[in-house]
């Protein structure tokens, strides 16, 4: 068929293909694997409405202008950045304008079998952990990682050994610091021994009126057996424009849990591939978007059952005010090697705001025929009746309407096993309705 | 699991080259050129004795096409069509018949040979239908054939007539129509449709009047190289309501031959529609050799309120199917259905399913599509739902369960569903599984063998849908899709 | 010679390398006989009656079983199902969208077919399915609802004996039919079976409790252990094990 036709390029492209020009040097797998990413962008450029994993948050007309990228943070505005989590028992590492900063982390007394390095560090001593940076591959074009892969500088390298279980969360906050809108890029690599265990947490926050560009990928390789729980908390400055990837390569028997909280960000786009390369593994991707204003995020998953004999669980849960837009994709394959295969996805919205909107798209793609996969999708208000009820005995219409949005909600924070995250992300819940006001 | 290895093995012997309709009818026939330009247009317009408004749609139309390209979105895939190697127009030579009796005998044969009555002589006596009388307009290539009980319907004021002679004898009706559901410039294949239409049918509903019987037409491929673009256009006025059937056959061929049909729907205020097809086009055989390219633009405006249009389809015939009977749910209190078995097996690909937009108020819809894939063959379900800012209150149920027979073929469920409305409620769940092991042994134990017990869970299976057809649709629907299913498990 | 006649019967789950679940059961039952086969949990009773009826999860790995003389194992399920074998299942599955009545026809005409009989008619088969119906207190609008689709534990039982009713079997396997059922439903599901009880028909009832055996009274009575016989008697040896359990054997287990 015919070449596909270039539009011309946006002022933002021209400015990030010129960022890529600046790339350095180099022969190692690394440098490779930035170059390839580099051209990649400059073929496909931003992804707009008619590329279907882009359909619904089209970067070309969102993301105008690019920004240049963000120079170090000062210690102390990162500091004081870095709020999120504050009261949960934590190892807590701070990332800043994609960079880590050591005089904020708690790099001492890590228990055994637990090594964090820092990807610069990585880089300059050409530790061998390196090699399996990029080694989950998305299996398409995804223009938000292959600008990370190409300018990502720094970020979190973590690796459990096998069977090790590390009681503690690992905190990675990611805060931008600075008066001027500026991109920061920040890459992470967590490989989780065989039978190892570990709960590793993900925060991101910046200042609420400057329209910075945080984008962030995280790989996490999942040995056999190993057991894994992600928690994400995605609360970046209401003018700022959020993209972060997450990868995972789950083994045979491991349990992988992840779920997404956001609330923050004028635009929020995270995709999430997930491919299950170990029989008889369990995944659980779950997440919470509570929206207002005219916020725009954006939730996509693929979950690619490669193997027979494992689960997969998702469910999302958005709610939406004013004229916030939410957009959920999900799509399950099944391989034709596959068989047994049980999927569900379940993405749920909530409409408060009369001009909000919700974009849903569950998709299977099944090649197995003995597999049991299924997956839903509503949207809606409030339920009448069930306000009425409340209401009938006393409790005031917006009291109601929290506390059916605080259910609504709760169903998928209930996900998370780690009591403490999950009694904080319960409270970040409560206080965005009593802003709700 | 044995029991799952046999019937895999018996998905591999299977053999769609039992396709019971496969053959030709030698009959003469004239044709346009081979080949697509403006002078095919002015041919096929000349044949058909149109207004001169009508060629200038055509050849806008035309032009428009040239400029457009063909889709590649859906899950398909097949080799470049070769759109001047084909023929745009056949007509059986012996002039367009003026009563039953002057149809060619070989054309009549061939009707009843598919199980057809064309002769209202016939059809008066029950034969086929089970009693209920069926008016039937038989399309023949590019042409109607005929048209029966024309004048018992028309007593009832009900028009029900090729297009071509709509457009001659009630042009104000057809000129405030045609376009005005699927425009001139929808998509590609539409937009070749438009240009290149030959025949197909046309009713109007009066005000008021509930058509007092089901209409339906018949459409056969006959000809060699010959694309079909038939155009139905079915205005049911306020109040008025319509049942209209649609059955489509084609010979055995070793090469592709392209469908391009449109179909619209006007419902105004107070009216009801429904449209139910059987599609059995020639699938090609079991290797993927020759089939019919099903590129069809189905569509259906809810214009008036209270309106209401309902399709069903059963679509077990068509090398590649893309097809997606849709409703525009303009006017308030509207609504829509769309009931689907969509059964593929061999190397056939499917990619079907609706869209139902949600415009005025208090509209609702329902969906339900039943994919069942066997063989080496795609089944994909695409389907759109939205509410625009001012659908308040809209509805939408959605149901698409697969199953697939065999681990050679896929099943797809690709839906989007849209919500700009706040007080708009959408409900969509999709399942895929494999028939149940449990149920075959449970069924096998009473006595059945591996091929009725697959017939009847699939029929359990697609019961919501066959519910929906008139029954004599219904019976043909159940016979063909245990046909359809003989090859692959047997 | 014997109707069924099962010899040495070894067997495992298919493609499983564990342990055999049948280890040389040995059974003989006649025409006009009803065999109670009790034993405790896991011992192998619902393996032989799958096996039985060919369920294809399992592999006979010795031994052999005939009916009328012919190698059953070497049969289809449904061939086996047309000479006379009624497995009355423990867990009746469903099946959605296929009417009881459809469903009924559609197997007794598919066993009349492979004997060589003709077809039933219409109204032959709905007077045959509204007498037997009747009697089971099965409701017409449960024959309209898909097969065991919202049925109750009660009404699934009910139905199974009626289908064995209408297919009118040589050999009626009754799978743990009395679990779930109160004793009002276990009482019409017995008088359901002792109808059918007859010279030509031979029963084989599985059980775990000795109450089901009050209503359909075995003429034998098997304990089953450990996939084999291990002892057999008449009734009276029900009443025995009603009053001492499973200990016995359980301990020889241990």
């Amino acid at each position: 068929m015919n070449a596909e036709i270039r539009p011309i390029r946006t002022p933002a492209e021209q400015a990030l293909i010129a960022e890529l020009g600046g790339l350095p040097a180099g022969t190692d797998r690394l440098a490779d694997l930035r170059r390839a990413a580099a051209r990649s962008f400059e073929e496909h450029g931003l992804p707009h409405r008619r590329v279907e994993e882009w359909k619904y948050t089209d970067l070309r007309t969102l993301m105008r202008d690019a920004v240049p990228v963000a120079g170090t943070a000062a210690v102390a505005e990162a500091d004081a950045r870095a709020r999120a989590l504050r009261e949960v028992e934590v190892r807590r590492i701070v990332v800043a304008n994609g960079a880590v900063v050591p005089e904020l982390s708690d790099l001492a007394g890590l228990e055994e079998g637990l090594t964090i390095t820092t990807l610069a560090g990585a880089i300059a001593s050409g530790d061998e952990v390196l090699s399996r940076i990029g080694g989950i591959l998305p299996g398409r074009y995804d223009a938000a990682l292959a600008l990370n892969t190409a300018l990502a500088k720094d970020g979190v390298v973590l690796t459990v050994a096998p069977g090790v279980s590390i009681a503690r969360p690992i905190h990675v906050a990611h805060v931008f610091a600075g008066d001027a809108a500026a991109a920061s890029y920040a890459r992470s690599l967590v490989v989780v021994g065989a039978g190892a265990k570990l709960t590793y947490v993900e925060s991101f926050e910046g200042p609420e009126a400057i329209a910075y560009q945080a984008n962030s990928a995280t790989e996490f390789v999942v040995g056999d057996e190993a057991h894994l729980d992600v928690v994400r908390l995605q609360q970046d400055g209401g003018s700022a424009f959020h993209l972060s990837t997450i990868l995972f390569d789950v083994g045979r028997h491991a349990q992988v849990h992840a779920f997404t909280f956001a609330t923050g960000a004028s635009v929020a786009r995270t995709s999430l591939y997930a491919t299950l390369s170990g029989d008889a593994s369990h995944v659980g991707f779950n997440g919470a978007a509570l929206l207002k204003g005219r916020q725009h995020s954006d939730s996509t998953l693929f979950v690619d059952h490669q193997v027979p004999g494992c689960e997969s669980r998702e469910l999302f849960k958005t709610v939406l005010d004013d004229s916030s837009r939410g957009v959920f994709q999900g799509k399950i394959v099944v391989r034709q090697a596959a068989q047994k295969t049980d999927g569900r996805m379940m993405s749920r919205a909530l409409l408060l705001g009369e001009d909000a909107e919700m974009d849903n798209k569950p998709e299977l793609e099944i090649f197995a025929d003995d597999v049991a996969c299924g997956h839903g999708a509503t949207c809606g208000d409030i339920d009448e009746e069930l306000l009425f009820y409340l209401r009938a005995r006393g409790i005031p219409l917006k009291e109601a309407q929290s506390l059916l949005v605080q259910a609504f909600v709760g169903e998928a924070i209930e996900t998370v096993e780690h009591d403490g995250l999950r009694e904080a992300l319960v409270e970040q819940a409560e206080a965005w309705l009593k802003a709700r006001g | 699991m044995p029991a799952v290895q046999e019937t895999v093995d018996q998905v591999r012997s299977i053999d769609v080259d039992q396709y019971k309709y496969g053959f030709f009818t030698e009959i003469e026939s004239e044709k346009a050129p081979k080949g697509l330009t403006e002078d095919t247009i002015r041919f096929i317009s000349a044949k058909k004795d149109e207004p001169e408004w009508m060629l200038e749609w055509r050849l806008e139309a035309f032009r428009r096409w040239q400029t457009m390209r063909e889709p590649e979105w859906a899950r398909v895939s097949y080799p470049p069509i070769a759109y001047q190697e084909l023929y745009y127009y056949s007509a059986p030579k012996r002039k367009t018949a003026l009563s039953i009796d002057d149809i060619d005998p070989e054309i009549l044969k061939t009707y009843e040979k598919l199980g057809i009555p064309l002769r209202e002589r016939d059809a008066l006596l029950g034969i086929e239908s089970g009693g209920a009388k069926v008016a039937v307009d038989a399309v023949f290539d590019s042409v109607s054939v005929a048209t029966t009980f024309k004048e018992e319907l028309a007593k009832a004021g009900v028009i029900f007539m090729p297009i071509s002679e709509a457009i001659r004898e009630y042009p104000d009706l057809v000129r405030k129509y045609l376009g005005s559901v699927v425009p001139v410039t929808d998509n590609f294949f539409a937009t070749l449709n438009s240009a290149v239409f030959s025949d197909g049918s046309f009713v109007y509903v009066p005000k008021g009047v509930r058509c007092p019987m089901e209409l339906s037409t018949y459409f056969r491929i006959n000809e060699r190289n010959t694309g079909q673009f038939e155009r139905t256009l079915i205005i049911a006025d306020e109040g008025a309501y319509v049942s209209y059937l649609e059955g489509c056959t084609a010979p055995q061929r070793d090469e592709n031959q392209l469908h391009a049909a449109v179909v619209e729907l006007v419902a105004l205020a107070d009216a009801e529609i429904k449209y139910s097809t059987v599609q059995n086009w020639y699938p090609g055989d079991s290797q993927g050799k020759g089939g019919i390219f099903n590129f069809v633009t189905k569509r259906g405006d809810c214009r008036g309120d209270r309106s209401k249009i309902s399709w069903t389809q059963v679509e077990t015939g068509s090398a590649i199917t893309w097809k997606y009977p849709s409703c525009i749910l303009r006017g308030d209190n509207s609504q829509g259905e769309f009931y689907s078995i969509a059964i593929s097996n061999g190397r056939q690909q499917v990619d079907s399913g609706t869209k139902m937009i949600h415009l005025g108020k208090n509209t609702s819809s329902r969906i339900i599509s039943k994919g069942i894939a066997a063989g080496y063959s795609d089944n994909t379900y695409r389907g759109l739902v939205s509410a625009h800012r001012k659908a308040t209150n809209a509805r939408n149920f959605t149901n698409c369960d697969s199953l697939l027979i065999g681990d050679k073929c896929g099943a797809h469920t690709v839906p989007y569903i849209e919500s700009k409305n706040s007080s708009a409620h959408f409900e969509h769940e999709a399942t895929t599984s494999k028939i149940s092991e449990d149920q075959l042994f449970y069924c096998r134990q009473r006595g059945l063998d591996p091929e009725e017990a697959t017939a009847l869970i699939v029929n359990g299976f697609v019961k919501d849908v066959l519910q929906q057809l008139p029954m004599e649709f219904a019976v043909e629907a159940q016979k063909l899709i245990a046909v359809s299913l003989e090859g692959s498990v047997g | 010679m014997a109707m069924l006649d099962i010899d040495n019967l070894h067997a495992k789950i298919d493609g499983d390398e564990g342990q055999e679940i049948l280890k040389g059961l040995s059974l003989k039952v006649n025409p006009g006989e009803v065999h109670a086969i009790m034993g405790p949990n896991g011992s192998g009773k619902s393996t032989l009656s799958y096996i039985l009826a060919g369920k294809e999860d399992y592999e006979v790995t010795d031994g052999s079983v005939t009916l009328d003389g012919e190698d059953l194992l070497e049969m289809e399920i449904d061939e086996r199902a047309a000479k006379g074998v009624f497995l009355a299942f423990q867990y009746p599955v469903e099946v959605p969208g296929v009417a009881t009545m459809t469903f009924l026809r559609s197997a007794l005409n598919a066993q009349r077919k492979k004997r060589g009989e003709a077809e039933i008619s219409t109204p032959d088969f709905l007077r045959l399915v509204r007498d037997k119906a009747a009697n089971l207190g099965i409701s017409q609008d449960m024959l309209r609802r898909g097969v065991n689709v919202g049925f109750s534990g009660g009404e699934k039982k009910r139905a199974e004996i009626l289908q064995m009713a209408i297919l009118e079997p040589k050999l009626c396997i009754l799978d743990e039919t009395d679990s779930g059922l109160d004793i009002d439903a276990l009482k019409v599901v017995s008088e359901g079976v002792n109808a059918l009880r007859s010279p030509d028909r031979a029963m084989i009832v599985i059980t775990h409790y000795q109450r089901l055996l009050n209503h359909i009274v075995p003429d034998f009575v098997h304990v089953m252990h450990k996939g084999r016989i291990v002892r057999s008697g008449g009734k009276e040896l029900a009443l025995e094990l009603e009053a001492n359990g499973y200990a016995e054997y359980q301990q020889d287990a241990a």
